[in-house]
């Protein structure tokens, strides 16, 4: 059997997010399997299952490389910018 | 600073581990070994229940049963999907638990003779998982905090529909709280034991709390099971099986007797009561229904190739 990614929307609205890994050998029992395991309580009103295999991932590894240049680039945030006294809607 | 230093203090900083991150062997054999004992738990759990499924006395206790035998095959794929993470197969954790070579809670190798046993397992058993399971919530391993915080969620309800049940046998006939107050006396120990040995009999306690996978020791969990259920049982009108039972008033517990360890541990090393029955059980589900994956993976693989 294959493994497969879970990835459940709560509601119309928001995002589909990752909730866990089933076994199935096709994407049908993939989504029958999912609905079983992750959907017993109402969590879900659409569900989306990827093979694990297509998923292709970051190496924690490069984390620094990837993603420290963002940490020093506080002007990208408004909250680095002081805002005059008096000025309002900005 | 080495791997291991550098790693000992991201998670003593409360920092998560995921799975592709550099972790040591041990920590990663440790929770191999804790999260496999754990689902096979959860999955070996659902046989004493099942038992009753069929026999339950009324159509709405059976489909709150279903619901709740249901819900731990869940937590026991949940687990293991989080065990696979660190690199050892489903297949191979099954493999291991029918071969003997793994353990699981030593509590499910009881039987379950009346239907109050069944009142008995929500209330105690799910009760003690409880409590051993919400600090696993805020483990350092990620995969198996998530499964954790799914897993607790749900166990409430295990719970309560088991107290639920005793109520019931309760405020019944004379008969009924006998049945009532038996399961009591069969599953009051074996509870106690689900926290592990004492903690200056568990010695692998402080790496796993260095690690920040386990928060408390068994004894600090065991007293906080004793002071919550002590109560519970009092107000079902039933006795603790204890001797040795009484309000400490200064300290605010309930002190109690010391398990029969003995028993715990030959439970343990596989000759409880119902040890061969379980295993055999699911040797027999795996086999048995191995024909259905066959067909499954045969229909998958007939679907995947072109009409030629
Ligand atoms: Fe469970
Ligand atoms: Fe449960």
């Amino acid at each position: 059997m294959q493994l497969w990614e879970v990835f459940v929307r709560a509601r119309a609205g928001l995002h589909h997010q990752h909730v866990g890994s089933i076994h199935a050998v096709d994407a049908e029992m993939a989504l029958g399997n999912a609905r079983d395991v992750f959907t017993r309580r109402g969590e879900a009103a659409s569900i989306w299952v990827v093979p694990s295999t297509a998923i292709v991932a970051s190496d924690p590894a490069d984390a620094a490389e990837l993603f420290e240049p963002a940490m020093d680039k506080v002007y990208r945030h408004p909250t680095f910018y002081e805002v005059p006294d008096g000025v309002t809607n900005l | 600073m080495t791997d291991a230093e550098r790693f000992d203090a991201h998670v003593a900083a409360e920092g998560k581990v995921e799975p592709k991150d550099w972790m040591p062997d041990a920590y990663r054999k440790t929770l191999v070994r804790q999260i496999s004992q754990h689902a096979h738990s959860e999955i070996i759990g659902m046989q004493p229940e099942g038992n009753w499924l069929t026999r339950a006395p009324s159509l709405r206790r059976k489909a709150i049963l279903l619901a709740k035998v249901q819900d731990e095959a869940g937590h026991g794929l949940y687990l293991y999907a989080a065990a696979e993470t660190l690199g050892t197969s489903r297949d191979q954790m099954v493999d291991d638990l029918i071969a003997g070579k793994a353990k699981y809670s030593s509590i499910f190798n009881y039987p379950t003779p009346t239907w109050a046993d069944i009142g008995a397992i929500g209330w105690l058993v799910d009760g003690a998982a409880i409590m051993n399971q919400v600090p696993l919530c805020r483990c350092s391993y990620g995969p198996y905090a998530r499964a954790m915080k799914r897993i607790c969620k749900e166990e409430s309800f295990h719970q309560r529909q088991g107290y639920d049940i005793l109520v019931s046998l309760c405020r019944g006939s004379d008969r009924q709280k006998q049945m009532a107050q038996d399961a009591l006396d069969r599953w009051w120990w074996p509870s106690l034991m689900m926290f592990g040995p004492n903690d200056d009999a568990s010695p692998n306690s402080a790496q796993s709390m260095k690690w920040r996978i386990k928060r408390f020791s068994n004894d600090e969990l065991r007293q906080r099971f004793v002071d919550a259920t002590v109560p519970q049982a009092h107000f079902l009108g039933l006795r603790i099986p204890d001797d040795e039972l009484r309000y400490d008033d200064t300290a605010g517990h309930w002190r109690f007797g010391e398990p029969d360890w003995e028993e715990f541990h030959r439970v343990l090393a596989g000759d409880g009561p119902m040890n061969a029955h379980r295993i055999e059980h699911r040797r027999r589900a795996r086999d048995d229904g191995q024909w259905v994956l066959d067909a499954a993976s045969a229909h998958a693989a007939k679907r995947r190739r072109p009409a030629a």
